[in-house]
This record gives C-alpha cells, sequence and structure tokens, in this order.
C-alpha cells in the first residue's frame, strides 16, 4: 500500500490567488499556465477536426458550407500547429522540467519566461479574434497570391497573431539555451544530460533561427495584403514562389521543433520502464542536433512541383535522405535499450510503444515524399496528410500525453488512475490507425487535400477515417477528465513513483517553489538503472 | 461494398508505371524496417517483461559497429531511393520533342486548355492514346495544380510564369483530373476529366464539332490587332527586331547578357518589355500588361514559334 504524504509546501499551496499566478516567475506554475492555455486550444482545434470529419462523411459538401470548410481547416492547422504542437512538449513539459533536470532554481531569465507566456497568449487571442469574427480560409500555409490578393478573409489579423506567438517562442528557446549552457549542477556535463535536454536544446535552436524568418514571410504577406507592395503577387512585380521558399524555411524545421522535444520524453520514459541504460546515448544525442541542423536544408521537398528548378529539388532531395538516418538512429537505439530490459507496462511505456509504431510508419512513409517521382504523385494528396499526422500526432502528441502521465505525479503530487490511463492510450491508439491509415490509401489513389466535397468512389475510405476521429477524440477526453478528477482524488505519488533516475525525482513531488532543498551533486551518468556495473581500472 | 473500396490507382500512362515500381521499392523497403521494429519491440516486450519489482537487469555497453551498421544500411537504401526517384523525375520533366502541344490555363475554378489545331475545351481533355501530350500551363490568378491521378502527373500552374508537364497514355478511358493547390472557396469544384482515345477517334473527334481558329492562327491576328507588325516586321526594318526564326534562338541583349528566346523570355517581353532590350534597339516598346490575356499570350508565342526557330523552348 501506497503510504506517501504530500509534502507541507510546494509549489501550488505556497499562495493563493488570481495574482500569484498571473505574475508568478517560477518556471513550474508558468508550465501550468501554459499547460491550461494549450489543451484549451486543442479542444478547440479538435473541434475543427470533428466538423471536418463529419463533412467528409459524404461526398457531397452537405453539412457547411465550402467557405466554412476551408476555414475549418484553416484553423485546425494553424491552431494545432502554431498553438498547441509548437508549445506543447517545450513549454509545458520542458518549462517544468529544465530546470529540475539541471538542478537549478528555475530558468536563467524567470520573468522573460513569464513575458513568454504573455506574448503566446496575446498571439492566441489575435488568431482567435479572426477566428471569432468571420475565420481565415488560406490554409495554415498562407500560399501567395492566394493568402495576399485574392482571399477576403481575416489574413492580416491571424498572421499578426502568429507573428506575436513566434516571439514567446524565440524567447522561450533562448531562455533554454542560456539555462542549459550556464546552470547545470555541479558534475552535471554535457554527456550526463539527460536526451531530454539534447532534444530541446536542438528544438530551441530551431526557434530561436528559424522562427524570424517565418516572421518575416508573414509580415511580407501583411505589408503586400493591406499596401499593394509587389513582393509576391506577380500582378504586381512579385514572385509567389519565394513565399513558399521564406514560408518552408520555417515550417519544415517547425516539424523538428514538434517532434525533437517528444524524442527527448521518449528517451526518459523507455530506459525508466525497461530499468536500463540508453543504448547508444551519444548518436540519440547527436541525431537530435544532426536533425536540427540538416532540417535546415530540406525545405525544398516540400516544392517538388512548384516549378523549382529540377537540380535544385534534387539536391533537397537528397538532403531529406539524409535527415531520415539519424530518426532511423535513434528508432534502432530505443529499440536496442528494451534488450534485456525489465520491461513494465505502466501507461507512459503504452505512449512509448505506440509512438515507436507510429514514429516508424511516419518516418518511413517521409521517404516516399522525399522521393522526387513519387512526391509529384503524392504531393498534396492525403498521402501527406495521414504522413504529417503520424509524424505530429501519432509522434508528437504520443510523446506529450506520455511525458504528461510519467511527470503527472511530479506536477501534482498525485498519480492519475491506471486503469483509465491504460484504457485512453488504447483508445487512442486504435482511434488514431483507423483515422489516418486509410488516409495513405486515399493519397495514392489520388485523393487531393483540403476538399469540401470529392468523388464517391472515396468514400468507404473517408467513413473509416471519420470514424477512426470518433475514437480518437473519445480517447482524448479521458484523459482529461481523469487528469483534472487526480487534481483532488488522485492517490498520493510521494517524490519518485516510477523509481526514475534523473534529478526531478529527487526532490518531493510537487516539488518545492526552490525545487531543491540544496543543489544537488550529480555524480554518474543519465540513466543509471539497473544492477551497477564493476568498474574495471 | 467491396467494390466501391479502391485500393490502388488505375495506371493510364506510361509513367504511372514507372512510379508505381518505385512506388512498390519503397513499399518493401517500408515494411521490412516496420515490421522489423514492431516485432522487436514486441518481442522484447514479452520476453523481458518485468517479473517482479526486484528486478534489476544488467547494463548493456553501446556497440560502435551496431550503430555503424544502422547508420550505413539504411544510407544506403535511401540513396537508391534518391537516384531512382531524381532520374525518373528527370524524365518526367523532359518532354519528348515530337509530342502533342496543348495549351492549359487555369483559373478560379476551372481549366481551359486550346489544341493546336485549335479546339477549345473547359474541364475536359481529350488526348489520343500513346502519344506524348506536352502541356504548357498558365495561370490567370492564383496558383493551381495540374492534377491526373491515373498519369501519376501534378505540376502546378504559378501566375506570371509558363510551367509545364507531360504524359503518355496508354489505355482509352476517362480518367479524373484534379486542382491538388488548394486556390479558394471552390477548391474542391475545379476538376474535370482527361478522356484519352484511340488516335482515329481522337482525329475524329478533332474534326467533329466547330473547330475555332488555331492558337497559331489566333497568334497571328493578334499580331496584327495589337500593331505587334508595325514594329516587328518580318523584314526586319521595323523599330523592333524581326521574329522570324527566333524562337530557340540565342539573343544577344543590350547588357552584353544573352538569352535563349524561349515561352518564358516571349511572355516577359510582352508583359515587361523594358526588362531585357535586345542589342542595337531602343527600348520603345510599351507595356501589354491588362491587354492580352493568359491564352491570348500562348496563341501569339504559337505564331512567333510558327515562324521557324524550330526548337521547343527550355523547360521551366
Amino acid at each position: 500500500m501506497n503510504t506517501a504524504v504530500m509534502p507541507r509546501e510546494h509549489y501550488l499551496n505556497v499562495n493563493y490567488g488570481i495574482t500569484s499566478w498571473l505574475l508568478t516567475t517560477d518556471h513550474k506554475r508558468i508550465a501550468l499556465l501554459y499547460l491550461a492555455s494549450i489543451t484549451l486550444l486543442f479542444f478547440v482545434g479538435g473541434a475543427a477536426a470533428v466538423l471536418m470529419r463529419l463533412e467528409l462523411l459524404t461526398p457531397q459538401g452537405d453539412l457547411v458550407q465550402s467557405e466554412t470548410y476551408n476555414q475549418l481547416f484553416t484553423m485546425h492547422g494553424v491552431i494545432m500547429i502554431f498553438f498547441f504542437l509548437i508549445p506543447s512538449i517545450p513549454a509545458v513539459l520542458g518549462n517544468f522540467l529544465v530546470p529540475l533536470m539541471l538542478g537549478a532554481r528555475d530558468l536563467a531569465f524567470p520573468r522573460l519566461n513569464l513575458l513568454s507566456w504573455y506574448i503566446f497568449i496575446l498571439g492566441a487571442l489575435f488568431t482567435l479574434t479572426a477566428v471569432v469574427t468571420g475565420g481565415v480560409d488560406t490554409g495554415w500555409t498562407f500560399y501567395t497570391p492566394y493568402s495576399s490578393t485574392y482571399a477576403n478573409t481575416h489574413v492580416i489579423l491571424t498572421a499578426l497573431g502568429i507573428f506575436i506567438t513566434g516571439f514567446s517562442s524565440i524567447l522561450t528557446g533562448l531562455n533554454f539555451i542560456v539555462t542549459i549552457h550556464t546552470m547545470r549542477a555541479p558534475g552535471l556535463t554535457w554527456f550526463r544530460l539527460p536526451l531530454f535536454i539534447w532534444g530541446l536544446y536542438a528544438t530551441s535552436l530551431i526557434m530561436v533561427l528559424g522562427t524570424p524568418v517565418l516572421a518575416i514571410a508573414i509580415v511580407l504577406v501583411a505589408l503586400e495584403r493591406a499596401f499593394r507592395i509587389g513582393i509576391f503577387d506577380p500582378a504586381l512585380g512579385g514572385d509567389p514562389v519565394l513565399f513558399q521558399h521564406l514560408f518552408w524555411f520555417y515550417s519544415h524545421p517547425a516539424v523538428y521543433i514538434m517532434i525533437l522535444p517528444a524524442m527527448g520524453v521518449i528517451s526518459e520514459l523507455i530506459t525508466c520502464f525497461a530499468r536500463k541504460r540508453i543504448f547508444g546515448y551519444n548518436f540519440i544525442a547527436f541525431s537530435s542536433v544532426a536533425i536540427a541542423v540538416l532540417g535546415f536544408f530540406v525545405w525544398g521537398h516540400h516544392m517538388f512541383v512548384s516549378s523549382q528548378s529540377v537540380y535544385a529539388s534534387m539536391v533537397f532531395s537528397f538532403m531529406s535522405m539524409l535527415v531520415a538516418i539519424p530518426s532511423a538512429i535513434k528508432v534502432f537505439n530505443w529499440t536496442a535499450t528494451l534488450y534485456k530490459g525489465s520491461i513494465a507496462y505502466e501507461t507512459p511505456m503504452l505512449y512509448v510503444f505506440g509512438f515507436l509504431g507510429l514514429f516508424t510508419i511516419g518516418g518511413l512513409t517521409g521517404l516516399f515524399l522525399a522521393t522526387l517521382a513519387v512526391d509529384v504523385h503524392v504531393h498534396d494528396t492525403y498521402f501527406v496528410i495521414a504522413h504529417f499526422h503520424y509524424i505530429m500526432v501519432g509522434g508528437a502528441i504520443m510523446g506529450y500525453l506520455g511525458g504528461l502521465h510519467f511527470w503527472w505525479p511530479k506536477i501534482t503530487g498525485r498519480m492519475y488512475p491506471e486503469g483509465w490511463g491504460k484504457l485512453a492510450a488504447l483508445v487512442i491508439f486504435v482511434g488514431f490507425n483507423l483515422t489516418f491509415f486509410p488516409q495513405f490509401v486515399l493519397g495514392y489513389l489520388g485523393m487531393p487535400r483540403r476538399y469540401h466535397f470529392y468523388p464517391a468512389e472515396f468514400q468507404v475510405l473517408h467513413v473509416m477515417s471519420s470514424a477512426g476521429a470518433s475514437i480518437l477524440g473519445v480517447g482524448y477526453i479521458i484523459p482529461l477528465v481523469y487528469f483534472i478528477w487526480s487534481l483532488r482524488y488522485g492517490a498520493v505519488a510521494g517524490p519518485n513513483p516510477w523509481g526514475a533516475k534523473g534529478l526531478e525525482w529527487q526532490t518531493s513531488a510537487p516539488p518545492p517553489t526552490d525545487n531543491f532543498t540544496q543543489t544537488p551533486t550529480v555524480t554518474e551518468e543519465a540513466y543509471a538503472y539497473g544492477s551497477q556495473e564493476v568498474h574495471v581500472g | 461494398m467491396l467494390s466501391d473500396l479502391p485500393l490502388f490507382p488505375q495506371q493510364a500512362s506510361t509513367g504511372a508505371m514507372r512510379v508505381d515500381a518505385l512506388f512498390m521499392f519503397l513499399m518493401a523497403v517500408s515494411i521490412f524496417f516496420a515490421a522489423l521494429i514492431f516485432f522487436l519491440v514486441l518481442y522484447f516486450a514479452i520476453k523481458y517483461r518485468r517479473r517482479s519489482e526486484a528486478e534489476q537487469p544488467r547494463p548493456i555497453r553501446s556497440d560502435l559497429r551496431l550503430e555503424v551498421l544502422w547508420t550505413l544500411i539504411p544510407l544506403g537504401l535511401t540513396m537508391i531511393m534518391f537516384v531512382w526517384g531524381a532520374n525518373l523525375y528527370f524524365t518526367m520533366a523532359t518532354p519528348p520533342a515530337d509530342a502533342l502541344e496543348i495549351s492549359v490555363v487555369g483559373k478560379q475554378w476551372m481549366w481551359k486548355f486550346q489544341h493546336p489545331e485549335g479546339q477549345r475545351e473547359i474541364d475536359e481533355l481529350h488526348v489520343p492514346v500513346g502519344r506524348p501530350v506536352k502541356l504548357t500551363m498558365a495561370s490567370e490568378d492564383v496558383i493551381h495544380s495540374f492534377f491526373v491521378p491515373a498519369f501519376r502527373v501534378k505540376m502546378d500552374v504559378v501566375p506570371g510564369r509558363y510551367t509545364a508537364t507531360w504524359f503518355e497514355a496508354t489505355k482509352p478511358g476517362t480518367f479524373h483530373l484534379f486542382c491538388a493547390q488548394y486556390c479558394g472557396t471552390v477548391h474542391a469544384g475545379m476538376g474535370g476529366r482527361v478522356i484519352v482515345m484511340t488516335p482515329t477517334a481522337y482525329e475524329a473527334w478533332l474534326s467533329g464539332g466547330a473547330t475555332g481558329e488555331s492558337p497559331v492562327a489566333g497568334g497571328e491576328r493578334l499580331f496584327q490587332q495589337l500593331g505587334c507588325s508595325t514594329c516587328h516586321r518580318s523584314d526586319g526594318t521595323g523599330v523592333g527586331p524581326a521574329l522570324v526564326g527566333l524562337f530557340g534562338q540565342t539573343v544577344r541583349l543590350q547588357s552584353g547578357e544573352t538569352v535563349l528566346a524561349d515561352e518564358a523570355y516571349i511572355r516577359e517581353s510582352v508583359l515587361n518589355p523594358t526588362a531585357k532590350i535586345v542589342a542595337g534597339y531602343q527600348p520603345l516598346m510599351p507595356t501589354f500588361q491588362g491587354l492580352i490575356s493568359e491564352e491570348g499570350l500562348l496563341q501569339l508565342i504559337a505564331y512567333i514559334r510558327s515562324l521557324g526557330g524550330g526548337k521547343t523552348g527550355r523547360q521551366s
């Protein structure tokens, strides 16, 4: 029987009242501010997906108007990418864990951290205002000259929201980089760092270097729209394909902003639940950096049929093949970590299994899109939709949910209900596959994306996909309910319910405001699970 | 019910089979690696499940040979994918010289086609089986994308420039034509059919119905109507350069640079005449932006091309 008791004073009960939260500089409370905000936005973005899947049950386009449908997929993309996936693991789990994992009291710039959240909220308000007052219908990709000249929806307002939110990303990235460089506990060398920190470090580099380019691109769209400055519209002397270069220069690396932190989470979870040291620590660590660097040179693979030069396409195809290698290395090393482990099937580990399966499919289907002649056929079809949902939902959200379950006892001091946790993980896995696997088939058959109505022969596969989406929706609501329930009724967790290594488990749960009563000293490598090795010499 | 559930698209062009062969290779590699990972994870998860809470497995050292192995094997396989894909892509981007040339104009939300003999079609494209067809495409507004799944052919149609693609249909039939690039409200409705006919049926179709003037004749008419002929005299005595024998030739410019006289160059010279001034001539020509439609431009180019020079334009 669990005999753990809650600590008398911790970061959640140290003071009360709305201002103690809105003016907090405690990274743990800021993480919770983000958690609440992005959860809300996730369900708004999810609602748009539900309506789309309902519409696509029949080929005719009979539920909503085309204008509405186009706004729905735009809203779904904009909210899920810029306001959920990009902040998800970094701003929630990263914010909570970076100082704890480093043995620090807070991030390097606590007030800047709070400012990041306010900037995020301001950006979200702009974008939500655009949605509420009539929407935007350009797709999350804002391709010109449609967005800059032809669309008559709230492009500028939405773009402004994304522009503003970008600064939140940049500041968070900056904060992490400085913190990781300067605030590691004594003995915590770079190669003793948890791989989650390596993942976030690589992510932060992309945030700091990539986001400004997106900001420039969308400001130029807004300028062209507002003042008819000819940048992208050929009627004004501009080049519409230039926008695609600028947009994907950020937005492809943005995929790695979403997946690298999830990969970090997987390394933490798989070692704990297999009680094994990670296999190939250096290879996993450097593959994160390799992905971040190579990821900046593959953007043109979104443009193989855009009229970009054939030779440019070849270079981008080549680079895209290279960026697949570090991901493969990670998957092999995680699999090898399981070998001769002691594997437990707690909920977070179920998400790891889910991640390994879905990310593998997502990664392999990425090769189809990197292969020039095949991409010509599947580009802008449901094949692409299926592929990136396997990466972003199958990969990033599996990692996020696995991490949320894993660290929930540290964040709240209480356990979630394990049985419900396992059930939800299973429901999400089944619902996800039923939603997105048929979309691979649809895509190769030639079903284009962003179609409000479609030829009747695609209906059976669309119905399967919509059925899966309803299961997936239920799967996401179950954890929402039991997490809230657990805040009051969950069993008291104690400081380290999983028997996990890592500094964050050495302090009480929930941790005190200052994280550690005394600065910890690190004497061993990360993931020192299992029996101690006999040191020879 | 199952007859309503297609799992693989029709193969109706020479390119479709080549793309599918590569697709199958990718599938084989993917299924192998996915199965490998699934099997290993499942096997380890069961075999090494935690049997008691006290279990403390022994650490295992990383193995450099293993790391090198699972770096080099995927690298080798992706390089095969790259070379195979790039090779095929290059073929797909290079239309044969004897291709039947059809011009395509995309606009919100329809496709307009014109055959060399003059037939115009909207949202329907008739082509003969067994003969390469090259499409030269322009957009009147936003970016569209010409997509025929049965041919495995897709190419964006970009305002302000010409793009091209080609295919050779292998069997008669009717196939979907889609716009693959989101282009506004009725994007989903911007489609139609490609009707592949036997060569004789195609000839019959060409000669039936109202033919209208051919693109060359239309271009010649525009050439007179817009007053081009006043300056671009065929004997070279006009204030503008003669256009006879121009197409496909290299043109010397005032700036000392040279440029290939292809579709893109002629288009630019009509819409933005001062961008490239031919050596020995004055920048006197006014712009025809707004005075000529995308279709008119394509006809004008067809006419200039018919004046000799012969070679097809370079691929964009």
